[in-house]
């Protein structure tokens, strides 16, 4: 899976023989070099806080669009909610490189599938399956990729939500908070789903910007320009780049 | 036969004296039995049209295609033995998928044809392994490139085309494509061209059953591959039909 | 048989263009005992006639359950389906592992075929001697599929194969318009008579020698137990579906095949 010459290229004509590709491929593709290896053992191009919540028809993921180096506020139009197909929305915090590179498998996936034409599609808890997987193998050879994922969607006609981190955890729940959200935002959210357990979508991206808002004051690496997912029965909506009404009038003391 | 190469035909590694790989020919002979498969090129895109003869009415209809997406802007007809051509398929998407994996971007038909020809050519150069049985058609429509059309022979050999048959009956077919002027067409016409041309060159005393398959790649479908819906094939088979009738009673009346 | 200098290797075309020995792996299919399968609009169910090799050898197994919503029948040699289905339920497994869902039984056959059709194009390799009738069940219905020795798949509204297996696709030519209406029992039924059309006038349907596998909307994979398969029976029984033909002798005791 991860070794892509192996994904790629046809099988040899006969055992130890050429392969068919040895004809016709570009050179430099077969680049397997056993001398060392280095495995991350940290993330580099980081993203923050995924937040999202199941409301009474569907599921909202947000994330802000910021990608920091260290503390360093680096790229600020990098977007990771995304539409994976009219089932399932994901959404990703972490390292970004590592999620670009999830988010092609995902989405070569998705092809594939469209190609076969053969009426199943990918359905959210079979995607959420399939990166427990991956993520848990990745720890597993202790070269993780250094992200948590946030999969929603539509499922039996009941909203689904699970997310797996690096460590190849996995759970599902109607709340679901990574990095600095799970501090700030998951109690606003658990608070309000208590009050308002069959919350409308209006009522549903209203707290999803209030959390969003919480986060851009508190949370360092945030950032005010951020997206919003929605699916329901209707679809997929990405929104963005939307962006937190900011107040600082009150810190007349910082000056 | 015109030739059969005594002794120099077992091994597609051999030479006959008169310097032909029998076997490479051989291998075409086995796209005679198949349905006739044909590929036409309009000013807007390509369309497809197979026969597929049904060979026991105990298959269940619409199952066993023979029109293929190897990715969602290209699409492959395959005429010969199926099982063979799906491996070609496969190959197909796979060389697609590398390249989007390497590139970023989806492969320009020029590219996978040049892969996918290859492929089969280096199973002309073994006594291991056989040659292909089948030929594929590759279509595909780029808003600026245009449409583009390949067909690839069991040799690996490959040519550019604006309209083109195998199969069976592909003399017929080809007479009735060269009176057509295929640059100045939509698709919308081709279609039912393509299914008239199909209905025509059908041998009803040898094959009873057979289904009429039909897909296009073109501007209106935003360059993706599809299977044609069902009101404009309906619609292509209907005048198809017509025009049969119309032919056998003008047929009637010479006699 | 007639000899002829291009049958001896799957890499070899004869100057027609026929690969003679995948033609020959398709004869080996007709070796084993009858299969039959066939469908209505909510089951799938397996029908197959068991062979004991010797009076005091018990009958083989010839239906086999492979995930929980898909199950296979085969006819031709016996090792080579033994093998086939444990890479049929590897495959199941890796995907029930990486999807959390059972494989819809279209793609598992795209994997089959494909496994099948490489030996068919490689000197080192024979073509499998096996033709397999794959019950599945997934969110689109019920599916009969008919995989190959050549690689090719197919799918059926009902399907027979193996030895004497023409009175039986007679038999489903006559009735299968009747199948989308049937019940389960009947659709049971059915496939009893195809398969009895198929036994020498000497033998008889037992719970011995057959067995039934149902899949469906409300029941998972399953194998009939011999009283299930007995009261079945019964509901047949008297009933004679053997063409009037009698030129049939008997089968050949082949004990590599069932």
């Amino acid at each position: 899976m991860f070794n892509t010459v192996d994904a790629y290229s046809a099988p040899p004509l006969w055992k130890n023989g050429p392969s068919p590709c040895a004809f016709h491929n570009f050179p430099g593709t077969n680049c397997e070099n056993n001398d060392f290896t280095q495995h991350s053992q940290a993330p580099v191009t980081t993203a923050t806080s995924v937040i999202a919540f199941t409301f009474n028809t569907g599921v909202i993921i947000g994330g802000d669009l910021l990608a920091s180096y260290g503390s360093l506020a680096r790229y600020r139009n990098c977007p990771r909610v995304m539409k994976v197909n009219d089932n399932i929305i994901m959404g990703a915090g972490g390292d970004y490189a590592d999620f670009q590179y999830v988010k092609d498998l995902v989405d070569q996936k998705i092809i594939e599938e469209d190609c076969l034409d053969d009426g199943f599609k990918l359905k959210p808890r079979s995607l959420y399956c399939w990166l427990t997987r991956i993520m848990y193998n990745r720890r597993s050879r202790f070269d993780p990729f250094w992200n948590n994922f946030v999969v929603g969607g539509i499922q039996e006609g009941l909203p689904f939500l699970g997310t797996v981190d690096k460590l190849g955890t996995a759970y599902e729940d109607n709340a679901i908070c990574t990095g600095y959200g799970a501090h700030l935002a998951l109690p606003l959210i658990r608070d309000a789903l208590e009050k308002n357990p069959l919350m409308s979508e209006e009522e549903a991206k209203a707290l999803l910007t209030k959390c969003m808002e919480v986060l851009f004051y508190r949370d360092a690496r945030s950032y005010p320009k951020y997206q919003i997912g929605v699916i329901t029965d209707d679809g997929v909506k990405i929104e963005g780049p939307l962006e937190v009404s900011q107040k600082w009038d009150l810190a007349h003391m910082i000056h | 036969m015109s030739s059969i190469g005594t002794g120099y035909d077992l091994s597609a590694s051999q030479f006959s004296p008169d310097g032909r790989v029998f076997q490479v020919e051989y291998a075409v002979k086995a796209l005679e039995n198949s349905g006739t498969v044909i590929g036409l090129k309009g000013k807007d895109g390509v369309v497809f049209a197979i026969e597929k003869l049904v060979t026991s009415k105990l298959y269940e209809p619409g199952a066993n295609r023979r029109i293929f997406t190897v990715d969602k802007h290209i699409g492959m007809a395959v005429c010969g033995l199926i099982a063979d051509a799906r491996q070609i398929v496969d190959i197909a998407r796979r060389e697609a998928a590398n390249y989007r994996s390497q590139y970023g971007v989806r492969i320009p038909l020029k590219y996978l044809n040049d892969r996918v020809s290859m492929y089969m050519h280096a199973y002309t150069l073994y006594s291991a392994v056989r040659p292909y049985g089948c030929s594929v058609i590759l279509s595909s429509y780029d808003c600026t490139d245009g449409p583009a059309m390949y067909l690839i022979d069991p040799s690996g050999v490959s040519y550019g085309y604006h309209g083109c048959a195998v199969g069976k009956a592909k003399q017929a077919a080809k007479t009735e494509i060269e009176k057509l002027k295929l640059t100045n067409m939509s698709t919308q016409e081709l279609v039912k061209e393509a299914a008239k041309i199909i209905y025509l060159v059908h041998d009803e005393l040898k094959d009873k059953n057979f289904e009429l398959e039909l897909s296009w790649v073109c501007a209106d479908t935003n360059g993706n591959h599809e299977r044609v819906p069902e009101s404009v094939f309906t619609e292509a088979e209907k005048c198809a039909k017509q025009a049969m009738d119309a032919e056998s009673d003008s047929d009637g009346e010479d006699m | 048989m007639f000899r002829n200098s291009y049958d001896y290797d799957v890499t070899i075309w004869s100057p027609q263009g026929r690969l003679f020995q995948v033609e020959y792996a398709i004869e080996a299919v007709k070796f084993g005992s009858a299969i039959v399968g066939l469908k209505n609009t909510t089951d799938a169910v397996l029908v197959s006639l068991k062979k004991a090799s010797s009076d005091l050898a018990a009958f083989k197994k010839k239906i086999i359950e492979i995930d929980e919503y898909l199950g296979v029948t085969y006819s031709g040699l016996t090792a080579d389906a033994k093998l086939l289905t444990r890479f049929l339920r590897n495959e199941c497994l890796s995907y029930r592992y990486t999807e959390n869902v059972c494989i819809p039984a279209e793609r598992l056959l795209e994997k089959l075929s494909r496994k099948m059709h490489v030996a068919t194009q490689r000197y080192d390799q024979r073509p499998f001697g096996v033709g397999m009738l794959v019950a599945g069940f997934d969110s689109k219905g019920p599916h009969i599929y008919e995989a190959c020795p050549s690689g090719t798949f197919f799918n059926c509204k009902a399907m027979t194969l193996g030895g004497r297996c023409q009175s039986a696709r007679t038999y489903l030519e006559k009735n299968f318009s009747s199948f989308p209406d049937c019940n389960l029992e009947e659709i049971i039924k059915h496939g009893l008579r195809a398969l009895q059309s198929t036994l020498p006038k000497n033998l008889n349907l037992t719970n011995q020698n057959v067995s039934i596998g149902v899949v469906g909307a409300d029941c998972e994979f399953k194998i009939f137990s011999d009283e299930e398969v007995y009261n079945h029976l019964l509901l047949i029984e008297g009933e004679n579906h053997r063409p009037d033909c009698d030129e049939f002798d008997e089968e050949d005791d082949n004990n590599e095949v069932s």
